[in-house]
């Protein structure tokens, strides 16, 4: 397929490993690169990279999953706002199964909930149009990769005159959330591949502090496996002269300046609370969105009675260390046992971009091949409930 | 019904209105209404005119089983045994949406996919029953083109719809037509073909392109604004998997439908404690499903199909079980897709071509719901 099978070409792979093998060696410390987004997490997992690193470089799977750091309580709030009598509840299909404390979407859903998957707050706004007697709420989620899509549909909504819509906003934004992982586990990162379609919109300038302060690599990535090779290869050049500066793999997405047009809509419709909870990391300073003034007719947390309650994480859910790559997910006390994508406990194991999901589905195989004593020591024995075969269809 | 007096049966019997009545009365039934009723499942005259007029109309066509319209088909038991010695019984449920999409409708589907369900047990498929559950409000004209497009798939498969039940519920109850198909088929004498009996020796092929249905479904359901004309691949397997077990010992078959070929592979490697490495490279995808997969999220191995197998056949015959699918209409892009190891059992991997390996594990939920 064109413009894709260009970066997933193995031979150009094969040269590219045995270039981060080199400097692997030349290095010679361990290393601990940390992929910031989700994304990435997913296509080092789909493609089987992590296996083909050298044995000093270390990757460290970071926050960058929206859906992973969303804490209980706001999902809690989502099936409120839900479970509403005639709420329409629009979401991205990765959020339908995180747990919160009672239940997930899913089981809002099953209990008679109008919970809709839909793939872009358009599609939410569409079905407010053509149903205008039911209130749609947008179920707003990620980094400013989707922020700026629903900034732009709530404009369009208050330019339409649509009165029966309005948005959920859990929009969180990179910049403090690196800054705040840096401050906590800064020490032992060495370097970041950086988000790429994030990127697209910031642009490059807001991780300068990353290597001004902080004095690390970050090199923006695209998705493909022969781009997070390259970024990786970039990141340990870097490490390798010296080095910490910021640089732009992905340059046919990303510009420098980032995307002003998809920025100003944000800034418009948006501005930072003044902190915000993420699952396993706690609360962040200005760290997430909500929608500004003029915009407050289409916040669903002001239109809808919501319990706002901070929930705490479950106790055997560990899902904060993963996050800040203090451990791996395997490492975990309830990975692949209690906590499988079937029944997750974190949220790590629901979206795919989760580490814990991207381990547990694609990575098992690395974890049975090169850390038996591990796996069998982090692993608690089966409780008897476990023990029973999964039935037959 | 008190018998009738000789006097009174005399004289009214003679009677040309009612010798008139009488035959009008055995008329077939004709469906004046544009939409399915309640009535057309209440068990009365409504309900005979629907099972005349289209019913049996559309599949009775060479099918005498069915025109007895008994409470039940009567199967010869010796035609049954001169084909084998055992019977493969299935039943499935078709409910998707839409109804009908590019390239198979829920009729055409209904009818292949119980057959193909008997077909990958290695039997031949003979007979069909239908269960109509329709819901009140569905235009007639669409009941009868899914039930022509089923009639048609039945006589082009040679297999009889010999029984049938149709029942109407209220708007609301359903969603326009639900079809159940229960299918029996013969086994013949000395063929075992079983999930369990994959080999670690054994190669893996498929018999065509990946995910065209689930791309097709979705394509049809017109809520991505995505443009395409990928049709689904609906068809009947069992003249490809009888050609395979006749020339070759396959080990097993599997049709791969929901869940996708993913599905299948864990099911055969945990039905044979077998490890299944499967090289992605090999993996027959229509450029077009490529793309539809890379926009949506989704991957070709996950996405449902309607008329491919995956068979298990040891590495010695791959090229002979390669020539044999080849050779069939249903063949053409067949590809030897993985193979078959010891170790790790029950474990499927795939080879992403970096030199790195990856699980390959069925899906937790659906990917795309009513899909078949």
């Amino acid at each position: 397929m064109k413009f894709v099978d260009e970066f997933r070409d193995p031979k150009l792979g094969k040269q590219l490993l045995q270039g981060i093998a080199r400097l692997a060696a030349e290095i010679d410390r361990p290393l601990k690169l940390m992929e910031v987004c989700g994304g990435h997490t997913h296509a080092i997992f789909r493609f089987g990279l992590e296996a083909l690193m050298p044995d000093n470089v270390d990757l460290v799977h970071g926050p960058g999953c929206p859906v992973c750091v969303l804490p209980v309580g706001r999902v809690d709030d989502a099936v409120a706002i839900a479970e509403h009598p005639n709420v329409v509840f629009a979401t991205y299909g990765d959020a339908m199964r995180v747990p919160g404390s009672k239940k997930s979407l899913l089981g809002a859903k099953a209990e008679g909930c109008d919970i809709r998957t839909v793939y872009s707050p358009v599609d939410a706004l569409a079905i407010a149009q053509a149903e205008p007697d039911k209130e749609v709420v947008f179920f707003g989620l990620g980094f400013e990769t989707t922020t700026p899509s629903t900034a732009l549909t709530v404009k369009q909504a208050a330019a339409l005159g649509v009165t029966n819509f309005s948005v959920f906003s859990n929009h969180i934004t990179i910049v403090p959330t690196l800054k705040a992982l840096l401050d906590s586990a800064g020490e032992n990162i060495d370097g970041f591949v950086g988000p790429g379609h994030v990127s697209m919109v910031i642009g490059l300038q807001p991780y300068e502090f990353v290597t001004r302060d902080y004095r690390k690599p970050i090199v923006v990535s695209g998705f493909e496996p022969l781009d997070v090779l390259q970024a990786i290869h970039m990141v340990l050049t870097q490490i390798a002269a010296g080095e910490a500066k910021v640089e732009n793999q992905y340059t046919r997405v990303v510009r420098e300046g980032g995307n002003p047009m998809a920025l100003q809509a944000l800034l418009e419709v948006f501005e930072l609370r003044s902190y915000f909870e993420w699952r396993g990391l706690g609360t962040i300073n200005h760290s997430g969105l909500q929608l500004r003034e003029p915009y407050a007719a289409f916040d669903a947390e002001k239109r809808f009675a919501v319990p706002q309650l901070s929930v705490a994480d479950p106790k055997a859910c560990q899902c904060g260390e993963v996050l800040k790559g203090a451990l791996k997910p395997w490492e975990c006390k309830v990975f692949g046992t209690a906590c499988t994508p079937e029944t997750p406990i974190g949220s790590c194991m629901v979206s795919s971009e989760g580490a814990c999901a991207a381990y547990y589905n694609y990575g098992r195989l690395s974890v049975l091949k090169s850390k038996p004593e591990a796996k069998a020591a982090t692993r608690p024995a089966p409780r008897p409930s476990d023990e029973q075969p999964e039935a037959a269809e | 019904m008190n018998a009738p007096t000789k006097k009174g049966s005399g004289t009214v019997a003679k009677s040309p209105l009612f010798e008139r009545m009488e035959k009008h009365r055995r008329r077939a039934g004709r469906v004046r209404d544009d939409v399915v009723v309640l009535a057309h499942g209440g068990g009365g005259k409504a309900m005979q005119d629907l099972i005349d007029d289209l019913v049996v109309r559309e599949l009775g066509r060479d099918n005498a089983l069915l025109e007895t319209r008994e409470d039940q088909a009567r199967l010869p038991l010796e035609a049954l045994t001169a084909k084998g010695d055992r019977l493969a019984f299935t039943t499935d449920s078709y409910v998707v949406s839409p109804l009908e999409f590019p390239g198979a409708d829920i009729g055409k589907l209904a009818v292949n996919g119980t057959i193909n369900d008997l077909a990958v047990g290695g039997a031949t498929p003979l007979y069909l029953s239908c269960g109509l559950i329709l819901e009140e409000g569905l235009p007639i004209a669409t009941l009868r083109r899914i039930l022509r497009s089923m009639g048609k798939a039945a006589r082009e498969a040679g297999v009889h719809i010999v029984t049938g039940d149709t029942k109407v519920v209220a708007r609301g109850a359903a969603d326009g037509c639900f079809i159940n198909t229960a299918g029996v088929g013969v086994i013949a004498e000395g063929r075992d073909v079983s999930s369990g009996k994959v080999d670690e020796e054994d190669v893996i092929l498929v018999n065509g392109y990946l995910g065209d249905h689930g791309a097709a479904i979705l394509v049809a359901r017109g809520e991505l604004q995505l443009d395409s004309d990928i049709p689904s691949d609906c068809a009947a397997l069992h003249t490809l998997t009888d050609a395979l077990t006749s020339a070759v010992d396959v080990h097993a078959m599997r049709d791969v439908t929901r869940g996708g070929l993913a599905a299948v592979l864990n099911e055969l490697a945990l039905g044979s404690e077998v490890g299944i490495v499967v090289d992605e490279h090999a993996l027959p995808v229509r450029t077009e499903v490529k793309g539809f997969c890379e926009v949506l999220g989704l991957d070709p191995i996950h996405l449902a199909n309607e008329g491919k197998v995956a068979v298990a056949v040891p590495a010695s015959q791959a090229a002979e079980a390669l020539a044999v699918m080849k050779a069939h209409p249903l063949g053409e892009r067949a590809s030897i897709i993985g193979r078959c190891r010891a170790e790790p059992p029950g474990v499927v991997t795939l080879d992403t071509g970096f030199g790195g390996e990856r699980i390959l594990d069925v899906l937790v939920g659906e990917q795309l719901p009513r899909i078949c």
